[in-house]
C-alpha cells in the first residue's frame, strides 16, 4: 500500500501523530502489531511530576529541568509545544472533557493511595485533586480485582500534601454490587452503563456516605456512556463523584483509545491492526517503504514520503536486546543511546529501576533519530513516544506527557516539511 | 522450532496486560468463558498431552480478535483452537460439530432438492425437532440454497474475448451452494478489468473442521484444496478469494494451527492468496483498476468480521467504497457479529452470540438504507437474520457500480 505517511505504532503517541497528520491532509496509514499503552495506563497526562522533587507547575519547572538535562526529550521541545499540545488533545476528545493545565498540576489519588501529580485529568477524575485537602470516601467494588479501598484509604491519609493541607479518607464497601464472580474493571464499565445498576449502587451508598464527603469509585464509571453515567451518580449522590485509576484494565484509557481511534478514522486514515514491522527499505539517507508480516506468507510493504516510529520501549519489543548485549531498534536497526554496556541490564524484581530500560533514540532538533556522528539518520523519519532515550519517565511522572507532546512535535515538524 | 513449539512458545511473551480481554467480544458478555488472557497462555502453562484443567475453553467462539490486538505477538486464539481440538479429542466430538462442519456436503445433498431442503429450514416445527435431536438452535441463521452452483454457471460462462491477465478465484463452498451471486459478480467485476478468471477444481478448505476441533479431516481437507491450487501458484497466478475466513485459513490459519508450517506447497499458496479487495486495492494503486463507477446514492453500514481483521490488510473494502459517487460508508465499530462461523449455530452458545452482536444490529440497523456490506458469508447471513436488513459481499456493491446488471 501506499501512502503519503506511515505512522508504526498505536498507542498515545502514534495515534496523536497519526491524526494530526491526517487531519493536515496527509493520507496517513497507521501500522500496528497490537493495541499500545492506553489500555494500560490511566488517561491523565502526567508532563512532569517530579524533577526530582515534586512539580507544582511543569510550565516552570521545565525550562530548568531541560538545561540539565540536554538529551531529555523535553529539550528538544518549549514548554509551548507541549501546552499546544495539551490544548490539541483537548479538542480533539471533547468527550472526555480533559481539565488542568500546563500551569499547575493537580494531585490525584492512584489505586494505592498515592498522591500523584499529574497536568491534564479527564473531567471524571478531577474531582478527585487532593491538593486542597478534604474528605473522601472511596467505593470498593467486590470482585472487583486488584481495588482495595481500606488500603487506599488509610495510605491517603498520610499523604504530607505540599500545602500542608489534610486528607481524610475512609473506605465504603458495597455489599453486593454485581452477580459475577471474578470481575474486571472494565466488566464493571459495562454494569454501570445499566441505569439500573447506577441506581442501586447510588442508593446503597447514598446511606452510607457522610455530609462533605466526596466519593472517589474505582474508574469503571461506563464506557460508551461515561458521561451520562457519571452525571448521573453525582445527581443521585448529590455530592463530587471522580473515579480513581485501576490496575490494568484502564477503562479511562480505553475510552482514550477509542475516542482516538475514531478521530484517526474520521480524518480518513487507515489503521492497519495487527502486522508486525520487520523491516524497511532504503535508499542513502531516505525510507522508501517499510516491510510488514501480515498473514500471508509474502512480506507486503507500505510506502510512503514520511515515517514515524512510535512504537514504544523496550517492553514493547521497539527495541531489542541480543544474548551478545547488543542493541539496536527493531524496525530501521538505528543505533539506540543509554543501553547498558555491562550486567546488570536487569535488576531482580518487576518494580526496580532496570538499567536497560534508560535505552532509547537520540534524536536532533526535529525529533529525527540520529547516528554516532549526531547526523539524522534517515532524512524522512521521526520518533516519538517511548522509544525516545534521555527520559525516565517512571521516575519523573512523564509518561503520556511525552508521547502526546513528542508524537504532537513529529507531526507538525513533518507538516512544516510538505508546506 | 517447529511450528507447533513456535505457536505454543509465543504464550512466553504474554505480560499479563489484558488488552485480549478488552477486545474479547465473548467474555464481554457471558461469565461462562473467563477471557483469552486466562484460557489461553495462563491455562496452557498446566496443560499436559490431552489434558485440559478447565471446560470452559470450549466457549471461545474463535474469532481471534485477541490475536489480532495483542502487542506482544501471542498467538492466542490459535493456542486455544489447538487446545480446543485436544479437549475435544479427548471428551468426544458431539454429532452437530461433525455434520455443521461439511458444508461442502449438506451443499451436495441440499441443492438438488433445494426447494424441499430449504421449505425444511425455514419451518419452525423442524427446527424445534432439529434443535431437540442435535442441538441447533432453532432461530439461528441458515442459509436457503440457491439451487444451482456457482460452479454450472462458471461451466457455462463465456468469458470475454480478450483478457491480457489471468486470476484464479477460490469460490469456497458458500459461494458454491448458498451464494453463487457473489461469485458471478466477482468474476464479472475481475473480467471487467480485463482478467481471464481461472476456476480450478476445489472443495472445502477445512476451516469448519479446524473450528469444531476435527484436526485430521482438517488438514485432509486443506491438502486436497492445496493440491488443487498449488500448480497455478507455482506459476506464478493470484489466488483471489472472495470467502474472507476461507481466504485466511489458506494464508495463516492451517499453518499455524493445524500444524502445516512446514508444508511447501500450503505455503507457496499463501504467498499467493488475496482477499479480493486487498487484490483489486493493490490493482487501484498501481493504477490498474477501471474506476468508472456509476453513482450508487445510498448509505451503507460496513462490518468488517474478525476473520477479514486477522488478515491485517486494514480495511481495502473502505478505500473502494470510497472510489464510488454518492456511496456514504459508515463503518461500524464494533468487532465482532457473535456468529463465528458455526459458533453461534450451536444451541448452548445462540444467545452469547446474539448478545455479542448486539451493538452491531443496532448500527446495522439505524444507518442502513438499503443494504449493509461485510465480506464474510457466516457473519451476512446473521447480520440479516438478526436485523432484517440484506447484508452483501462488497463485491457485489462494486458490481452494481460498474453497472454490470442484476
Amino acid at each position: 500500500m501506499s501512502a503519503d505517511a506511515v505512522v508504526i505504532g498505536a498507542g498515545l503517541a502514534g495515534l496523536t501523530a497519526a491524526i494530526r497528520l491526517a487531519e493536515g491532509g496527509l493520507s496517513t496509514t497507521l501500522v500496528a502489531k497490537g493495541v499500545g499503552a492506553t489500555h494500560l495506563a490511566p488517561a491523565s497526562i502526567d508532563v512532569l511530576g517530579y524533577a526530582p522533587a515534586l512539580v507544582e507547575s511543569p510550565a516552570r519547572a521545565l525550562p530548568a529541568f531541560t538545561d540539565e538535562r540536554p538529551d531529555h526529550p523535553y529539550a528538544r521541545l518549549s514548554p509551548r509545544i507541549v501546552a499546544a499540545s495539551m490544548d490539541w488533545l483537548r479538542e480533539r476528545v471533547p468527550a472526555i472533557s480533559y481539565t488542568g493545565s500546563l500551569d499547575e498540576n493537580l494531585l490525584v489519588p492512584t489505586a494505592v493511595g498515592v498522591a500523584k501529580p499529574t497536568a491534564l485529568v479527564p473531567e471524571a477524575m478531577a474531582g478527585g485533586d487532593l491538593r486542597a485537602g478534604g474528605r473522601f470516601a472511596f467505593v470498593g467494588l467486590r470482585a472487583l480485582k486488584d481495588f482495595y479501598p481500606a488500603y487506599l484509604a488509610e495510605n491517603l491519609s498520610q499523604a504530607k500534601l505540599p500545602s500542608g493541607a489534610a486528607v481524610e479518607a475512609r473506605a465504603v464497601e458495597l455489599r453486593d454490587p454485581g452477580d459475577e464472580a471474578d470481575v474486571n474493571p472494565l466488566g464493571y464499565a459495562r454494569q454501570f452503563e445499566e441505569p439500573g445498576f447506577r441506581k442501586a449502587v447510588a442508593s446503597e451508598l447514598l446511606s452510607r456516605v457522610e455530609p462533605g464527603e466526596a466519593v472517589g469509585f474505582p474508574a469503571t464509571l461506563g464506557l460508551d456512556n461515561h458521561r451520562t453515567v457519571w452525571r448521573e451518580l453525582q445527581d443521585l449522590l448529590e455530592r463530587p463523584v471522580f473515579e480513581v485509576p485501576t490496575l490494568p484494565p484502564s477503562v479511562p484509557g480505553i475510552r482514550l483509545f477509542r475516542a482516538l481511534r475514531e478521530r484517526f478514522r474520521q480524518a480518513g486514515g487507515r489503521l492497519v491492526m495487527g502486522p508486525t514491522v520487520v523491516g524497511a527499505d532504503t535508499r542513502d539517507v531516505v525510507v522508501e517503504r517499510v516491510v510488514v508480516q501480515a498473514a500471508a506468507a509474502r512480506p507486503a510493504t507500505h510506502e510512503a514520503r514520511w515515517f514515524v516510529l512510535a512504537t514504544g520501549g523496550f517492553a514493547a519489543g521497539a527495541i531489542h536486546l541480543d544474548s551478545h548485549g547488543e542493541v539496536w531498534e527493531s524496525v530501521f536497526g538505528l543505533p539506540v543511546a543509554g543501553a547498558p554496556g555491562a550486567e546488570p541490564r536487569f535488576l531482580p524484581r518487576y518494580l526496580d529501576d532496570h538499567p536497560m530500560a534508560r535505552a532509547g533514540l537520540a534524536v536532533d532538533e526535529v525529533l529525527r533519530p540520529i547516528d554516532a556522528r549526531g547526523r539524522p539518520a534517515l532524512e524522512n523519519l521521526f520518533a516519538c513516544g517511548a522509544v525516545l532515550g534521555g527520559a525516565e519517565p517512571w521516575r519523573e511522572q512523564s509518561g503520556n506527557g511525552l508521547a502526546l507532546s513528542t508524537g504532537f512535535a513529529a507531526a507538525s515538524h513533518i507538516l512544516e516539511r510538505v508546506s | 522450532m517447529d511450528a507447533m513449539e513456535w505457536v505454543r512458545g509465543s504464550l512466553d511473551h504474554c505480560v499479563k496486560c489484558t488488552i485480549c480481554e478488552t477486545f474479547c467480544p465473548v467474555s464481554n458478555v457471558t461469565p461462562l468463558f473467563p477471557g483469552p488472557k486466562y484460557v489461553g497462555p495462563q491455562l496452557e502453562r498446566f496443560r499436559t498431552g490431552n489434558g485440559s484443567p478447565d471446560a470452559s475453553l470450549d466457549y471461545c467462539s474463535g474469532c481471534g480478535i485477541c490475536t489480532t490486538v495483542c502487542p506482544q505477538g501471542v498467538k492466542i486464539a490459535e493456542i486455544n483452537a489447538k487446545a480446543r481440538a485436544g479437549m475435544k479429542a479427548e471428551r468426544g466430538v458431539p454429532v452437530r460439530d461433525r455434520i455443521i462442519a461439511r458444508p461442502s456436503v449438506m451443499g451436495k445433498v441440499g441443492t438438488p432438492v433445494a426447494p424441499i431442503a430449504n421449505w425444511f429450514l425455514q419451518n419452525t416445527l423442524v427446527r424445534r425437532l432439529v434443535e431437540r435431536t442435535l442441538r441447533i438452535h432453532r432461530s439461528a441463521p441458515m442459509p436457503p440454497f440457491a439451487g444451482w452452483t456457482f460452479r454450472s454457471w462458471v461451466r457455462r460462462h463465456r468469458p470475454p474475448a480478450s483478457a491480457e491477465r489471468a486470476v484464479v478465484y477460490f469460490h469456497g463452498c458458500s459461494t458454491n451452494y448458498f451464494e453463487p451471486r457473489v461469485g458471478r459478480m466477482a468474476v464479472e467485476v475481475l473480467e471487467h478489468n480485463g482478467f481471464r478468471v481461472v476456476v480450478p477444481r476445489q472443495e472445502c478448505c477445512g476451516l469448519p473442521l479446524q473450528s469444531n476441533g476435527l484436526f485430521d479431516d482438517a488438514r485432509r481437507y486443506v491438502h486436497r484444496l492445496v493440491r488443487s491450487l498449488v500448480p497455478f501458484a507455482r506459476r506464478g497466478y493470484d489466488i483471489v478469494a472472495t470467502s474472507t475466513s476461507c481466504g485466511l485459513m489458506l494464508k495463516r490459519e492451517a499453518r499455524e494451527i493445524l500444524d502445516l508450517e512446514d508444508d511447501e506447497d500450503l505455503r507457496t499458496v499463501s504467498a499467493h492468496t488475496y482477499d479480493v479487495c486487498e487484490f483489486l486495492l493493490m490493482l487501484h494503486e498501481r493504477g490498474e483498476l477501471k474506476t468508472d463507477f456509476k453513482p450508487v446514492p445510498m448509505t451503507m453500514p460496513y462490518h468488517a468480521p474478525c476473520q477479514q481483521r486477522g488478515h491485517g490488510i486494514g480495511r481495502p473494502a473502505v478505500d473502494l467504497f470510497a472510489l464510488i459517487p454518492e456511496l456514504e460508508v459508515v463503518e461500524t465499530d464494533i468487532e465482532c457479529c457473535g456468529i463465528a462461523g458455526t459458533y453461534g449455530l450451536k444451541s448452548e452458545k445462540y444467545d452469547i452470540a446474539m448478545a455479542v452482536g448486539a451493538p452491531l444490529f443496532r448500527q446495522v440497523r439505524e444507518t442502513a438504507s438499503e443494504v449493509a456490506a461485510c465480506d464474510s458469508e457466516t457473519c451476512r447471513w446473521q447480520i440479516t437474520s438478526a436485523t432484517g436488513i440484506p447484508s452483501v459481499h462488497p463485491v457485489e456493491v462494486l458490481h452494481r457500480a460498474y453497472g454490470l446488471g442484476e
